[in-house]
């Protein structure tokens, strides 16, 4: 315990990171998914095969995987189109940025579904009616889409979001000093790697725990005047 | 041919070279992830029925398991197990220690196992509490006991509709099966990261990795939707046909 009170600014910098990572990669995947959603459900054919495309891929492979594609691969075929079409010169991904990009990606599909599976769940009459009233296609997607799709994609989106704070954990192993690797750090410095991992799991428990909490909060905002069964 | 690998900026002839690494890789990622999914398979369905029947008892004591082991990454878990049991100088001691707890193998298995068997606990609760009223209530009727019930009735049907939902599982544990290769072990993504070490190549070991995951999760969906069709086939929704509109139509006019 004294251990970890000595190491605790290098634990609190991880858990920052952390959450950093996971808070960027989130409206990554968040925008990506509102994309997919409407590409999936636009009569166009193309977009519809590009998303499905996507998701499909990427549902396919381990986030390690991608992440050290993107990292090590990246790198490589950035510079080598810098070099071939002279638009930039020597670039470098860092770490952080692998990350974030490979996992707000990556989750962008898992958004995607649940997207449009809470635009498919509301009563297609409701938006027929918003159209038979004269409602500009904005208005409707604001006072008739939007709060109903939060709602219905809430659980989606709580599961989604617990999913990719714990995956943001991968990236320690690309090198970024995350909760993991600067607890595993710590760990083997001290030759107490038990207590480390263990206090690096404890925190991962807080924050999904408080996650949990606060998106039920919001899980009730938006039930309103729902009626459950 | 030989023109056409020209124009693709990878080098193919060293993947082929070592493919039969990658098949070991494969081998090593595929019997971690079912044995995993086997033994952590079996515990769950003690601990989901301790779950939906809220035993006093059980329940709690399931249900903090369950939360520790979902709320956390299963990197960190594996890290606790593998890197971490060697702190104790009585676990380094003890006869656990030389054959299995030193083992990456071993300890990769043990927190694979034990993560899948909190995750499919839930999901296989979900599943029993979620048995229409009406089954269980004609299972009392014609006399059955609680433990027949939950044999005959109640667990049937609930791993009938678990099956959707397990087919997530099953990917998710394939897709974290990578954690292996962090602890030294040579699965799919571990032959990968070799070839890469060892040639010095930016992308082609994680792109073999990339595909031979993706066919295989193309194998886990395809296994999935026949057992779908197999043991769901009576609860998911009949699609009209060209002849059901022609009947249809000609009772109408009738």
């Amino acid at each position: 315990m004294e251990l970890i009170l000595e190491y605790q600014s290098q634990l609190l910098a991880g858990t920052l990171m952390t959450i950093k990572l996971a808070l960027v990669s989130l409206i990554i995947s968040v925008l990506l998914g509102l994309l997919g959603a409407w590409a999936k459900l636009s009569g166009n054919r193309v977009a519809q095969k590009t998303a499905d495309v996507y998701t499909t891929v990427v549902r396919g492979i381990p986030d390690l995987v991608l992440i050290m594609l993107v990292f090590y691969g990246g790198q490589v075929t950035i510079n080598a189109i810098g070099e071939m079409s002279g638009l930039w010169g020597y670039l470098e991904i860092s770490q952080f940025i692998a990350g974030v990009g490979t996992i707000g990606v990556i989750f962008g599909a898992y958004f995607t579904e649940t997207f449009r599976g809470a635009i498919m769940a509301i009563p297609r009459g409701q938006i027929e009616a918003g159209i038979s009233c004269g409602m500009p296609r904005l208005l409707i997607f604001s006072h008739i889409i939007w709060p109903q799709m939060v709602r219905y994609a809430l659980p989606g989106f709580t599961n989604n979001w617990l999913v990719q704070l714990k995956t943001t954990a991968l990236v320690s192993v690309i090198g970024l000093q995350d909760l993991v690797y600067n607890a595993f750090t710590a760990g083997r410095s001290t030759g107490q790697l038990f207590t480390f991992m263990a206090a690096a799991l404890f925190i991962y428990l807080i924050l999904t725990a408080i996650s949990d909490i606060a998106l039920r909060a919001l899980d009730r905002h938006y039930s309103r005047g729902v009626v459950r069964a | 041919m030989e023109n056409f690998l020209s124009y693709i900026p990878l080098d193919i002839s060293l993947i082929v070279e070592n493919f039969d690494r990658f098949l070991y890789g494969v081998w090593m990622t595929l019997n971690l992830t079912v044995l995993a999914l086997i033994v952590g398979g079996l515990l769950a369905v003690p601990m989901a029925i301790a779950r939906a029947s809220s035993h006093p008892i059980f329940n709690p004591i399931v249900w903090a398991y369950t939360y520790i082991f979902r709320g956390t990454p299963l990197l960190v878990q594996t890290y606790l197990i593998y890197f971490g049991l060697g702190q104790f100088e009585a676990i380094r001691q003890s006869w656990l220690w030389d054959p299995i707890l030193s083992s990456a193998w071993w300890c990769a298995f043990i927190a694979f196992t034990l993560n899948t068997a909190a995750y499919s606990t839930e999901l296989l609760r979900g599943a029993i509490i979620d048995t229409p009223k009406g089954e269980v209530e004609a299972a009392i009727a014609t006399g059955h006991s609680y433990r027949s019930r939950m044999r005959r009735i109640i667990l049937p049907s609930a791993f009938r509709r678990a099956i959707p939902a397990y087919s997530n599982e099953v990917i998710f544990m394939l897709h974290g099966s990578v954690v292996a290769s962090t602890i030294t072990l040579q699965d799919i993504l571990g032959v990968g990261r070799w070839l890469n070490g060892r040639f010095y190549l930016a992308y082609e070991g994680f792109i073999t990795a990339a595909f031979l995951y993706f066919l295989i999760v193309l194998c886990i969906t395809w296994i999935f939707r026949w057992l779908e069709r197999r043991y769901l086939g009576h609860l998911t929704r009949r699609e009209i046909t060209e002849t059901d509109i022609e009947i249809l139509s000609e009772g109408s006019t009738r």
